[in-house]
Order: C-alpha cells, then structure tokens, then sequence
C-alpha cells in the first residue's frame, strides 16, 4: 500500500533536517521524499498535512505497564496503544510487575505480547532479584532476551555496593541503571517537604532525600568509569549535581516528566490524590530547575513515569492513596505547550528529549528520513489546540490531573513497523 | 447572620466574623449547660454520624454530647483502623452512611484532607473532628472560647503553642484562628518537633520555654506522644521535660499571670507538672465543658443553616 503524507515539515537535527515536503511510503518502506509526481499521488493514499511536523518517532523510556500481575490498570498492549496515541512509537516498561522483570522468561513475555503492534516495547530489568537489593539479577540473560537498561524503580538500588556492581556487570553489556533516586530512611511521606506539607499537615519527602542518592549514584559512576541514568529528577540540587557531573565528564544522564517541570507541590492543597506521586511534586523553585536543565541540556529526555492505577485505588484517603499519574497521551501536548510555546525549547530540542536522547541512552537505532528505510515517524501539529479528555485516553486508566486542561499541540499520528496510527485507528501498511 | 461556609473544615480561611459568631452563640449555650435540663430541641429531627477512624474517646464524647443537648439524633461509627483495611473503601463507606439519609457528619481520620475529600462523596454538612497532623477547628474554638472566657479577649494577646507542634493537629487550627482574631501566635518546642518553614506563617518560633512563659500571656501545651517520639525526635522524655516541661517554679519565676492550656489527655510529669495540671494558673477542666458549648454552637449554626 503507497501513502503520501503532503505538505509535511520533516525535522531531524541530526540529518540537519527541517524542511516542508512530502513523503511517499510503500508497504511502510520510506520510497521518497521531496515533490512527487501527479502520478505517485494518484496511486496513493494521500494524507493532508498541511502545518504538521514529521520527526523520528517519539520514544519514552519510563513507562509502567503493569503486566504481568495487575492487569486490570494497564496491559502491554493498551499501554501501546496509549502511546501510539500520544505519538510514541515506542517505549521502555519498568520492571515492578508481578513477578518481576527478573527472569529472561518475563522479558520474553513482554517482547512477544507487543510483538504484533505498532510501538516498540523495551523491556527494563530489574538490577536485583525481586527488586529487594539483595542479590543481582541475571543481567546479561535478561540482556540477551532484549533487556536494554535495569533499575529497581518504585525504590534506588538498596546499596551503594549493589549498584557498584550492578553498573559494572550492566557496563559490559553497554546498558545503563536508571535509578528512582530517594534515600529509604527519609521517604515517609504522602507530599514534598515544605511550607505547603507544613500547611496540610502531610508528612513530607525532602528534596535531600533525593540528592543523597543521586550524590551517591554519581559518585559510584565516577568511581567506575559506569553510567548511571536518573529517572524522574525533581529537585533543584539534583540538577546542580548533574549539572557539574556531566562537566567533570561523569557519564550520568537524565530524565524529567512533564509533571515536574509543570505543576508544584501546592496542587496538593485540593487534596486530590492524582497529584500524589513520587518523586512528589516540588517547589516553584524545582520546576524552575527543570525548566533551566532541559535548557541547557542537564536533563536529557521526557520521559512519562506513566504509572496506572485502578479508579478505586486512586479515589482514597490522602496518604493510603497509590503514587503516580497516567503521562502517555498528555506527555507531548504539555512539552510542546509549557516548553515549546513558551520559548524554552525549539522543536529540535524537543525532538533530542523526546526521540533521539532516549534512544541514545538506551543504545536503540535513531530513525531516519532515508530511501528504503522502514518509517519510524512521528507526525504532530504544534498549533492545534484542543482539551484533554482523560475518558477518551487509550490506557487503561484514568487517573491524570491533566483532564480538561487546554494544550496547544497534538500528536497527529504515528507510524512504525509497517503500521500507521491516524485519526484514532490502526491501519496495515503492507 | 449566619456563617460562611456550609462546612467546618479547618480554621484556614475562616474570617473572624464567622468565628466570633461561633464564640457568641457558644455563650449562650454555656449558659444552658448550667440549667438544671441542659436540653434544647433546636436540632430535632436532624441526624448526625461521628464518623471516627481513629480513637478518640474525648473527642467522640464531646460531639456526642452537644448533640444530646441539641436533641439531634446520633449515630456513631467508629473503627480503630482504616476501613481500606477491611476490604471496604472509604468512599463505600461514607456511600453507605449517605444512603442512611444524614444531615451532618462528624469525621475523625489519620489521612489529612479527608473531610474535604468527604465533602465531594457526600451531601452532609462536614466537621472535621481532626484530620491527620492537618486540623482540628473545634479544638481551636474551644481553646478560643476558653481564652477570652478567661481574659475577656483574644486581640492583642501573646498566645504561645508549646509541644511536638509538627505533628500536631491542634496547632495549626489554633495558628490560624487566633491570627483571625487578631492575637500574636508563636510556637515553642525542640526542632525537630517544628515542621518546615512553619514560620512563614507570621508566626515566631522558640526554643527557650523559660522566655517563651516570660514573654506570653497564654501558653497552649500539647501532649507529648510518649511511644512514638523518644529517641528519634528528642532523646528522651526526661530530657524534653527538662527543657520544654511547664513547672509551676518557671511559671512563679518568669510569669505568674500566664494562663495553661491543654488540650488532653495531660502526660502528667512530662509537658506539665501536677502542681501546673491542678493549679491556679490553667483553665483545663473549662476547655472541656466549654468544647460541649462551642460543639452545640457549631453544629446548631450549620445545621440550621439550610
Ligand atoms: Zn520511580
């Protein structure tokens, strides 16, 4: 099957493009780019796109997808297609299921129920077996099942010797630990530690929590020559850490959510629980952070920490409440809103923190706008704008502080794999 | 004139008419707690649940009583832990009640913010009986009440808060009221014991109780959770009567014009001594038949609101 997407600017700054033209695909093969022939339009299926962009498909490497164990928040399959609608073509899924990401049966299992759809689905390994900081998990069968990065997100890896050695182990295989930074003798807390905790008598998490690990993480990377990823950073100081380790030439990344660089803590004073999460939601100060460290590159990537959870779980006292917020399908409307908009981030800078960046991190090819390469795209209009409605969403779940919320910029559509995601259904390309 | 709010949440934005009405109408029912019936039908045919997830005899017995008094029908539901814990949300829960047809409920829970979270489950008039380390409003009215009963008046008085402040519920209710009527509030306790940036709310932090007693008219002292804070957020009980304790030697050195709060049950010998809990100075045993007073005035004002 031949389509056109016509009058599309395709960008990507690392083939230094950024251009209006139009796309032929066949069979989902990328056939030519540039002006086509009356013909070529004729036998094709032609998809008006007159003000969107074409880039490398948008990847998300923090994303819950809670099978195998709790499958009645989200599957692999309606967490694909909740990225595909929030125009991701793949994603990265963590590994506190249940059981855990810890065996290479489980990666198997993931890899082969999203084997048939459209989004790519990299499984995350557990550093430790169980998740419980004990002992190592068979990292290199798990890489050889196609694990690509390991944590054990929901906590940081439990020691400093642990992670010592799951950086060392993982190193040989090229793939990072992405820590979820927090030191466990100061989590106890439902909201950020401050003047608003103080206020709604919340016991609070300190951004010191966060920092003391990610301190230690960049000590132990600079001690082993290791990488380290920080998931979901939140706090001012963990950017200046990560700031000076990626000037001394630590190899330490990071990542953001579209949360942390929108929303602070004094949401909580509505008590609603999807405004609880962990990393909680910072200070005005932290979200300036955040702002300054996507600017200057200190924050690498976007990612979602898409985390479902079930209506009644969500819908309970304050701090008995589950952490976290569903992200996939509001992720690129809030970047392109709160960074783009707003003058922080040009869309080239967007496309490194949403497509390239993860990738790199992660060692997964970078699509590219080349003749006879498989389309990885995403499509998007920056301009339109449009309302959240979170009973519309593809995921399973409902739970997003964002509903009803005004965004400027929406994913179009995405292609991947021979298939195409386009006003609300999947088409076969070949 | 009525008040504000269909609701009694917390003290937090509560402007001060609406408290000195609450005060007002509290005289006059302190003065039916002195006739020989202490009952008035102002409440008939209205029932009202206390809702408590946590134990709290005192508390629970006060609001039962105001009711009695008022002639509302009560329903008590109580459960030491969490209803989540036996299967049962918290919103099946109040689902239920609401079904029962209630016009007000009283809740009492660990969580802060569930009195508003009851407030969007529920069509009752809500009072928050205490809400975490967030708030207790009727605390704060009493100790209100009990204040100007003794000293004729809350505006310009030093009133000082003396305890685990951060892990108080009757602190920041007490903060925010007294500020409304004008009263200049401060907080005293060890450190660690006083949450962050506490001070932004216009109010000064002490760690010195001998000029804390020196420098104030009223100290309002809370009970020092004995189980859980020795050895992590002070070193010792003895240590912190040491230092923190009210004893009637600094009260005869420093101030002994300083009016003692407390809002029970008194850890004899560790906040306070004895010879303090039974002395001239306090005004204890009225803060609880007060809280009766001050409970009747609240519930009869929104409960006759609709
Ligand atoms: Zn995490």
């Amino acid at each position: 099957m031949n389509i056109v997407l016509k009058d599309v600017i395709i960008l990507h700054p690392e083939q230094k493009l950024n251009e209006k033209t139009d796309i032929l695909l066949e069979d989902g093969i990328i056939k030519k780019i540039g002006s086509l022939s009356e013909n070529e339009i004729k036998n094709s299926e032609v998809y008006n796109l007159e003000g969107n962009y074409v880039t490398p498909g948008f990847f998300d490497m923090h994303v819950h997808l809670r099978e195998p164990g709790r499958e009645d928040k989200e599957t692999v399959i309606t967490g694909c297609n909740s990225a595909a609608a929030g125009g991701f073509t793949g994603i990265a899924c963590m590994p506190n299921t249940d059981p855990t990401i810890d065996t290479a049966e489980v990666v198997t299992s993931i890899i082969i129920k999203s084997k048939n759809h459209l989004v790519d689905v990299h499984p995350i390994g557990a550093v430790s077996v169980g998740r419980k900081g004990e002992s190592l998990a068979p990292i290199a069968e798990l890489v050889e099942a196609g694990a690509v990065g390991f944590s054990d997100d929901g906590v940081a890896v439990k020691s400093a010797s642990l992670l010592r050695n799951a950086i060392e182990y993982a190193g040989m295989y090229n793939a990072p630990i992405i820590e979820h930074c927090e030191d466990p003798s100061m989590d106890d807390g439902a909201m950020n530690e401050s003047f608003t905790s103080t206020q709604l008598g919340l016991p609070g998490i300190p951004t010191a929590a966060e920092d003391l690990i990610v301190m230690r993480d960049i000590l132990i990377a600079e001690y082993t020559g290791g990488r380290v990823h920080i998931a979901h950073i939140s706090s001012k100081n963990s950017v200046d850490l990560v700031r000076q380790a990626k000037a001394k030439g630590i190899k330490v990344t990071a990542e953001v959510t579209p949360h942390h660089f929108l929303l602070n803590d004094e949401s909580v004073k509505t008590f609603d629980t999807n405004y609880k999460m962990n990393p909680p939601l910072r200070s005005k100060e932290d979200v300036e952070a955040m702002i300054e460290g996507l600017k200057d590159g200190t924050i690498d990537c976007i990612a979602s920490d898409h985390a479902p959870h079930t209506i009644e779980e969500k819908e309970m006292e304050f701090i008995y409440a589950p952490n976290g917020i569903i992200g996939l399908e509001t992720q690129l409307g809030i970047s392109l809103s709160e960074l783009y908009h707003k003058g922080h981030l040009t869309l080239e800078d967007l496309v490194y923190k949403l497509s390239i960046n993860p990738r790199k991190i992660l060692n997964l090819e970078i699509p590219k706008f080349e003749i006879g390469k498989e389309a990885n795209f995403s499509i998007f209009n920056p301009d339109t704008i449009w309302t959240v409605d979170v009973s519309k969403f593809k995921s399973k779940s409902r739970n997003s502080p964002f509903d009803k919320k005004l965004l400027t910029g929406k994913p179009t559509g995405v292609i991947n794999k021979k298939r195409m995601f386009i006003d609300d259904k999947f088409i076969n390309l070949a | 004139m009525g008040l504000t709010s269909r609701h009694l949440l917390g003290m937090q934005g509560v402007p001060a008419e609406d408290i000195q009405l609450i005060l007002d109408t509290a005289k006059t029912f302190r003065e039916v707690l002195e006739r020989p019936i202490k009952k008035v039908p102002t409440l008939q045919g209205k029932t009202i649940v206390n809702l408590f997830f946590e134990n709290s005899t005192r508390t629970r017995i006060s609001f039962e009583l105001a009711q009695k008094r008022l002639s509302a029908d009560t329903v008590n539901f109580s459960t030491s832990t969490s209803s989540t814990k036996k299967g049962e949300t918290f919103k099946d829960t109040v689902r239920n009640i609401e079904a029962m047809k209630v016009d007000m409920i009283i809740v009492r829970h660990e969580s802060a913010g569930v009195p508003t979270f009851l407030t969007k489950i529920s069509k009752a008039n809500i009072i928050n009986a205490g809400d975490g380390r967030h708030e207790h409003p009727t605390q704060a009215l009493l100790d209100m009440y009990s204040i100007r009963e003794r000293l004729g008046k809350l505006e310009g008085l030093k009133v000082c808060i003396v305890g685990d402040i951060a892990h108080s519920r009757v602190a920041l209710s007490n903060i925010y009221g007294l500020k409304a009527m004008g009263a200049e509030v401060s907080v005293c306790g060890p450190a660690t014991m006083i949450p962050r940036d506490i001070q932004k709310l216009g109010i000064r932090v002490y760690h010195d109780i001998d000029r804390v007693i020196a420098e104030h008219n009223v100290l309002n002292v809370l009970r020092i959770q004995l189980e859980r804070k020795a050895g992590t957020s002070i070193p010792s009980v003895r240590e912190y009567h040491k230092y923190f304790g009210i004893t009637a030697e600094r009260i005869e050195k420093y101030n002994n014009n300083i009016v003692i709060l407390h809002p029970g049950p008194i850890n004899r010998g560790v906040e306070l001594t004895s010879e303090v809990a039974d002395g001239p100075y306090q005004v204890i045993l009225d803060q609880v038949t007060n809280g009766v007073a001050v409970r009747m005035a609240v519930l009869y004002l929104l409960g006759t609101m609709n």
